[in-house]
């Protein structure tokens, strides 16, 4: 049973995070240099009685306290506006986006993870070996590319080579049955997953790859190993499942960074999810959609972080004792 | 006069400036056996200079436009060819250079100065300052890096300005939790104690003493710092947070999707993508080589 003083510390500290990330998005907006819908209507001649209007229907005219607790009690119910683009309810357009991102995130996810391990714990078993320097040089040269550009080589070669798709998410003609279109989609999946995969794999890897070295240099290995166990034996059951901790910390603290490379990877295939619409948000300056996005996406990531605060404790009980 | 026996004595020396060129001329030495480190550095140097010496390398000026010469493939003419507007790709991604560098090291500076301040004041005093400034940093490292910038980026409006001050003011969290950890180290130092001891505020401690033993750390990581700063310019622009007429590597990837150049005309795409590759490449190498030695406890990838 974890202890109950580390649960208070990391529920107060969920939820001072919270509050602090809704004030800061508050502020950051009404902040903004220029009225918004001069910079949407730019040149189309706005009179001064329609600014009023638009000011009215959405709010910009009360006080800023006035509008801070609107905003609190319109956000915890869900209401995030409405988008200045199309006036429709932004919560309208998340949801759907938000399905989209987390099936092309936990599939890239799931796949990068076991791959990150797998590669990870042979290269940290042969270390120095070529694997293992190959693996290292992949990575940082991996590293340091752009998501974007790897999608975009990716997809010139999808499309010349393969004939795969390259954009959204299915055909609009021509597929019928469950089957076709399960099949269908998981064609339009193929670049950008890779695409994921290769810039998420990466971290995993390295992480792995320390975490085992680590484990190797401890007195049970060594014992482990006087006693004559099998090298299968001591990699699996000896230092896999210690070294395997570390990375479910990871995980929750890497969701922001994967976030960020499937901004740019949804983007680049235009695939219906919350990167792609905050790449069409940033084009159309559509504030409430851009805000109600970083609001939806930073609170999912700190609630995952504090899932695996949570976790970390039954999988690893020596946390809460520190 | 009491003030400056005690610098000398307990400084090591760094004071003198004979001193700090032999340590200099030692640092060379150690950093010129490290292989990595020295392809990065010339990597490094290479770009430096083709970014200062644009206007002689690049054969035309980066917004020249040659009539009905669109989406040609690399010649002669156009070593990498042309894009959609029919202008030359060599001179933008040669010009490009000195935006993605400059933007670069501006932002890096911010994130630096942001990072060393905030750690060595965290690392420096206990108690209430440290908690709130650890909360600060565990707040930034927890929200999504880049979809914060790109907030930040276009509350500020889209442009070079922006997207540096969005960097800089996101990406400091690495700086200041090494800088933190050096800071605590540094402060159980015994000169340290008999500054204190002496009547030295702390202010003057954390000037003379801390900060320049915290610098060399300083150093290495905001080298990696230019590194990911140069990666999330590229990315920013290319989500169209840039300055349209402003020539950068991002900006000119962005084009290349927005036109639909890119399953066409891969000369448009891979010589850009493959510069900010290198230059990111050489900051990361010659980052990791400046931690190696002067934080020895740094694990080796």
């Amino acid at each position: 049973m974890a202890n109950v003083g580390y649960i208070v510390r990391k529920l107060s500290g969920l939820i001072v995070t919270t509050f602090f990330v809704l004030t800061f998005n508050f502020y950051l907006f009404r902040v903004l240099p220029g009225n918004p819908f001069r910079l949407l209507f730019r040149g189309a001649g706005l009179s001064a009685d329609a600014v009023r209007s638009l000011n009215a229907q959405f709010g910009l005219d009360e006080p800023l306290w006035v509008q801070y607790i609107i905003y609190l009690k319109n956000t915890v119910s869900g209401n995030f506006g409405l988008s200045f683009q199309t006036r429709a309810p932004v919560i309208g357009l998340i949801v759907p986006a938000l399905i989209n991102t987390a099936i092309l995130l936990s599939a890239a996810s799931v796949i990068s993870i076991v791959a990150g391990i797998l590669i990870g714990m042979l290269a940290a078993w042969r270390r120095g070996s070529k694997f293992d320097v190959s693996a290292s040089a992949t990575t940082l040269v991996l590293y340091s590319m752009p998501t974007f550009w790897l999608g975009l080589v990716l997809m010139f070669v999808g499309v010349i080579y393969f004939a795969l798709p390259v954009a959204g998410m299915r055909s609009f003609t021509g597929i019928s049955g469950i089957f076709g279109q399960l099949q269908d989609l998981a064609r339009h999946m193929v670049l950008p997953l890779l695409t994921l995969v290769l810039g998420l794999t990466g971290q995993y890897v390295l992480v792995m790859k320390g975490a085992l070295l680590d484990v190797f240099t401890e007195d049970f290995m060594v014992t482990a190993r006087a006693k004559g166990i099998s090298n299968r034996k001591l990699l699996w059951d000896h230092g896999f499942r210690n070294a395997v901790l570390p990375m479910v910390a990871l995980v929750a603290l890497n969701l922001g960074l994967s976030i960020g490379g499937a901004v740019q990877t949804e983007t680049v295939f235009s695939w219906p999810g919350m990167g792609l619409l905050i790449y069409r948000a940033i084009l159309a300056r559509d504030y409430p959609v851009l805000q109600g996005a970083f609001l939806v996406v930073t609170v999912t990531v700190i609630v995952a972080n504090f899932v695996a605060d949570m976790l970390y404790p039954l999988l690893d009980p020596r946390v809460t004792e520190q | 006069m009491s003030q400056e026996t005690t610098e000398t004595i307990l400084d090591f020396g760094y004071s003198r400036r004979s001193t700090y060129i032999k340590v200099l001329k030692g640092f060379w030495r150690v950093y010129r056996s490290n292989k990595m480190g020295m392809i990065g550095l010339v990597i490094l140097a290479a770009f430096i200079l083709a970014a200062a010496l644009a206007p002689y390398i690049a054969p035309y000026d980066p917004t020249e436009v040659f009539v009905g010469q669109n989406l040609l493939p690399p010649s002669w003419q156009h070593l990498f060819g042309t894009n959609e507007a029919g202008q030359d790709l060599f001179s933008q991604v040669i010009y490009g250079a000195q935006a993605s560098l400059i933007v670069g090291f501006a932002a890096s500076l911010i994130a630096a100065t942001a990072g060393t301040l905030v750690g060595i004041l965290a690392g420096y005093f206990s108690g209430l300052i440290r908690e709130l400034l650890m909360r600060l940093t565990d707040f930034f490292i927890v929200i999504p890096s880049l979809v914060l910038m790109i907030v930040l980026a276009s509350v500020l409006g889209a442009g070079l300005t922006s997207i540096i001050l969005a960097i800089g003011l996101v990406g400091w969290t690495g700086t200041a939790r090494v800088v933190m950890s050096q800071t605590l180290s540094v402060r159980e130092h015994a000169f340290i104690e008999a500054s204190r001891a002496s009547g030295a505020g702390d202010f003057y401690i954390l000037r003379s003493h801390v900060l320049p033993n915290v610098m060399p750390v300083v150093f290495a990581n905001t080298v990696l710092v230019v590194a990911n700063s140069i990666l999330y310019e590229s990315v920013l622009t290319f989500l169209g947070l840039g300055n349209p007429n402003q020539v950068t590597w991002g900006q000119i990837l962005q084009f290349a999707f927005v036109s639909g150049a890119i399953t066409t005309a891969w000369w448009y795409v891979i010589p850009p993508g493959l510069s900010i590759m290198l230059v990111v490449l050489a900051f990361s190498l010659t980052g990791y080589s400046l931690d190696e030695i002067f934080n020895p406890r740094v694990r080796k990838i």
